[in-house]
């Protein structure tokens, strides 16, 4: 982006940087909530899901937003005004900041900064604080209950997630997204270069390990505990209704698509394709769609989870990050030093 | 109380004690937390209110009746034949059982049977509505767990049991089918061949939610020994059905007790489970479910020709006494003990319904678990509101 920006004047450049960001956000997000949530969770429980607003349903994401901007924004009387209004945006934070890291082709990003993936994974972290004030400021017991172990949650599993990509980042040599997905592009495995080399292959157990990592830090099924529905009501979003509910929706299912494209540049080549050179110029077109693509196959394995499994208590998913996560994940870290010295 | 219970309770005073003592040391706040009356957990209008340390249970109480609609009370200015269709809400799931052994104890205080053919019927009927209860149950399971996809299965499956029940008594939910004497109706042509395929789809179901659910690693650490209940703890509580079965007490009023039904005449098996823990309360029901789909085959393969109403007056007055009849529904043991004084109606009917011994053991089953745990108990201890409160 910098490269098609170049000419530009700083407020045009900045206007365009919005507006893609804004869609590189809410794009994603609609289609994993219409293509998962609404339809292929339909289908694995055998129901058609929306049908009725636009062909299949599909404009039906339009008439959940307006349904939401149509409700009454209530603000409990014993919460914390401010911070209980505060609390969504300060969620969708960490959403918007996440996705500056994430190259979309060869010259396609919004920052190209050397620390990238500490970056997007030291910002990830943002998210919990607006889920603790939205769960302190709602002055309920079961949205504190919920924010307390969404916390909890999320700091347990910060952990395996950073040094799953840590793998990543010492087979790779570089902490720049867009240089790992270069060095993914031109690497070669044992020798054969025709794929690249995706670091699912060599990074298998990272993968699985960030996948899981994923799946709680968007605090879904089976890590859904924060919002059991079933004994929390929804946690600390039980207080919430109309748009400031729709923040945390868009937040939830913006971050479970951002997260899904972090996995599929990190793991599975980014926006690169088997075939073309690396640095062609027609990945500027095909890139996002490619990795669209790569998101969406991510996303998929993270929904099917989510509509299959129970939940775990607090204290096993607490016990599966620090007894089996972390300890595998620093297994793999050794593993592939050494076997990056050696080769 | 046994010595398994003395333990048990020994240990858990040692670890409030211990708990005790950390918490005078940072002083923490215990929070009264209200689950109830309208919560997702409770389906319906139950309130415990529990006291929390952490997330950890100290105390916790059911509070019964936001639903109590006076039943008892309503039965003394209905007919007898009446009181079906209000008897019929009490498990609004597993309505047709409710009727059974209301009728059974008229019947036995006019002293007339129903028919050969009336029986078979009737315990085709009782054993459907009990396949229609606890398929539900299957399901719900998963949803309090947080698998949301069980339940579906669960609703696509029972709607074709709904179907056959409707078939014969043209209900759904409240049949209102059983009459004093014998049944209203015959059944439908073609319906025996047609409740063959629906059982085929329920045993599939049960294979489905085997695969699904039970073998599920994660419901199975959430549903192992949480919840025990120890057997001489379940009776002095008054639980029954499968809730005590899978306690290991042996013990089922289809088999052991003479209901007029005919429950006698076929072959099954009565499922126990040695745990008594949630997941037990599960498994055991899901075999129920598939004992329930052998039955009524063998029911359909051996049903007699003949009438379905014996001869029974107009008006019914049943004569002066009294009489308690008990069975097997699908929540537990339910029974009706009806005293007459020669009238249309009855001068007091007194109900006893399973769901409110299966509740009333909370107490002392949530003494020190976790909240998540609580959902899972109580959702496998498994009670209808309506079964609760009357």
């Amino acid at each position: 982006m910098s490269v098609v920006l170049a000419d530009l004047a700083y407020w045009q450049e900045t206007t365009i940087r919005l507006l893609v960001g804004l869609v590189a956000v809410l794009l994603p997000a609609g289609t994993l909530v219409y293509l998962f949530l609404f339809k292929m969770m339909s289908f694995m429980q055998s129901r058609l899901g929306p049908m009725e607003a636009g062909p299949y349903g599909s404009l039906q994401l339009l008439a959940e937003v307006g349904k939401f901007l149509q409700k009454e924004d209530i603000v409990p009387q014993a919460a914390d005004r401010l911070i209980f209004k505060l609390a969504p945006f300060v969620v969708l934070v960490s959403t918007f900041l996440l996705i500056l890291v994430i190259p979309a082709g060869p010259d396609l990003w919004f920052i190209d900064v050397d620390t990238g993936i500490f970056l997007g994974l030291a910002v990830s972290s943002i998210s919990v604080i607006g889920i603790l004030m939205a769960g302190w400021a709602s002055s309920s017991k079961y949205s504190l209950l919920g924010a307390l172990r969404a916390t909890g949650q999320l700091i347990a599993y910060e952990l395996p997630m950073i040094l799953a990509v840590v793998g990543v980042v010492i087979q790779a040599g570089t902490l720049n997204v867009q240089e790992i997905v270069m060095a993914q592009a031109t690497g070669e495995i044992f020798g054969f270069g025709g794929i690249g080399s995706p670091y699912v292959i060599t990074q298998f157990v990272g993968f699985l390990i960030f996948l899981i990592a994923v799946q709680a830090e968007l605090t879904q099924p089976p890590f859904d505990m924060p919002v059991a529905e079933s004994e929390l009501v929804t946690g600390y979003l039980t207080e919430y209704s109309g748009i400031r509910f729709l923040m945390f929706f868009i937040g939830e299912f913006a971050t479970a698509a951002i997260f899904s494209a972090l996995a599929a540049t990190l793991f599975l080549g980014g926006w690169y394709v088997p075939g073309l050179e690396a640095t062609d110029n027609l990945f500027n077109v095909i890139g996002p769609i490619i990795l669209l693509g790569k998101m969406l196959l991510v996303a998929f394995f993270i929904f099917w989870f989510r509509f299959t499994y129970p939940r775990f208590r607090e204290d096993q998913l607490q016990q599966l990050a620090w007894k089996v996560l972390i300890p595998l994940s620093l297994v793999n870290i050794v593993i592939t030093g050494v076997l990056k010295v050696v080769f | 109380m046994s010595d398994t219970a003395d333990t048990k309770q020994m240990a858990y005073i040692a670890a409030q004690a211990a708990d005790a003592r950390v918490n005078l040391e940072i002083e923490t706040e215990g929070m009264t937390l209200n689950i109830g009356p309208q919560h997702p957990a409770t389906h319906g209008t139950l309130r415990i209110v529990v006291r929390l340390d952490g997330e950890q249970v100290i105390s916790a109480e059911p509070l019964m009746g936001y639903m109590h609609r006076g039943y008892e009370k309503l039965t003394e200015v209905r007919t007898y034949p009446q009181v079906t269709t209000l008897v019929n809400r009490i498990d609004w799931l597993g309505s047709f059982a409710n009727e059974v052994p209301f009728i059974l104890a008229a019947e036995q205080l006019m002293e007339v049977e129903a028919p050969p053919r009336a029986q078979w019927i009737r315990t085709a009927l009782f054993e459907m509505s009990r396949i229609a209860n606890v398929v539900l149950f299957l399901g719900d399971m998963g949803v309090q767990l947080g698998a949301v996809t069980p339940v579906f299965f669960a609703f696509r499956d029972r709607e074709f049991i709904l179907n056959q029940i409707e078939a014969v008594t043209g209900g759904r939910f409240h049949p209102n089918f059983d009459r004093i004497g014998g049944l209203k109706d015959d059944l439908p042509k073609g319906w025996i061949d047609e409740t063959r395929g629906v059982l085929k789809r329920i045993r599939n179901f049960c294979d489905e939610i085997e695969t699904l659910v039970v073998g599920n690693e994660i419901f199975q650490s959430r549903t192992r020994n949480i919840g025990v209940i120890p057997a001489d703890i379940g009776l002095s509580y008054g639980l029954s059905g499968a809730n005590i079965r899978s306690s290991g007490v042996d013990w089922d009023i289809r088999r052991d007790g003479g209901a007029g039904l005919v429950h006698n005449e076929l072959d099954w098996k009565v499922w126990t489970h040695p745990d008594g823990d949630s997941f037990a309360r599960f498994w055991v029901r899901l075999q129920e479910v598939r004992e329930s789909c052998t039955m009524i085959e063998q029911i359909l393969d051996g049903i007699p020709s003949g009438p379905v109403m014996a001869k029974v007056p107009r008006i019914i007055k049943v004569p002066a006494g009294e009489a308690y009849v008990e069975t097997e529904n699908p929540l537990g043991v339910m029974g009706y003990y009806v005293i007459s004084k020669g009238d249309l109606t009855p001068f007091r009917v007194k109900i006893r319904s399973a769901s409110f011994n299966n509740v009333s053991i909370t107490p002392w089953l949530l003494k020190g678990v976790y909240v998540p745990d609580v959902i899972s108990i109580l959702a496998s201890l498994y009670f209808i509101l309506g079964d609760i409160d009357r």
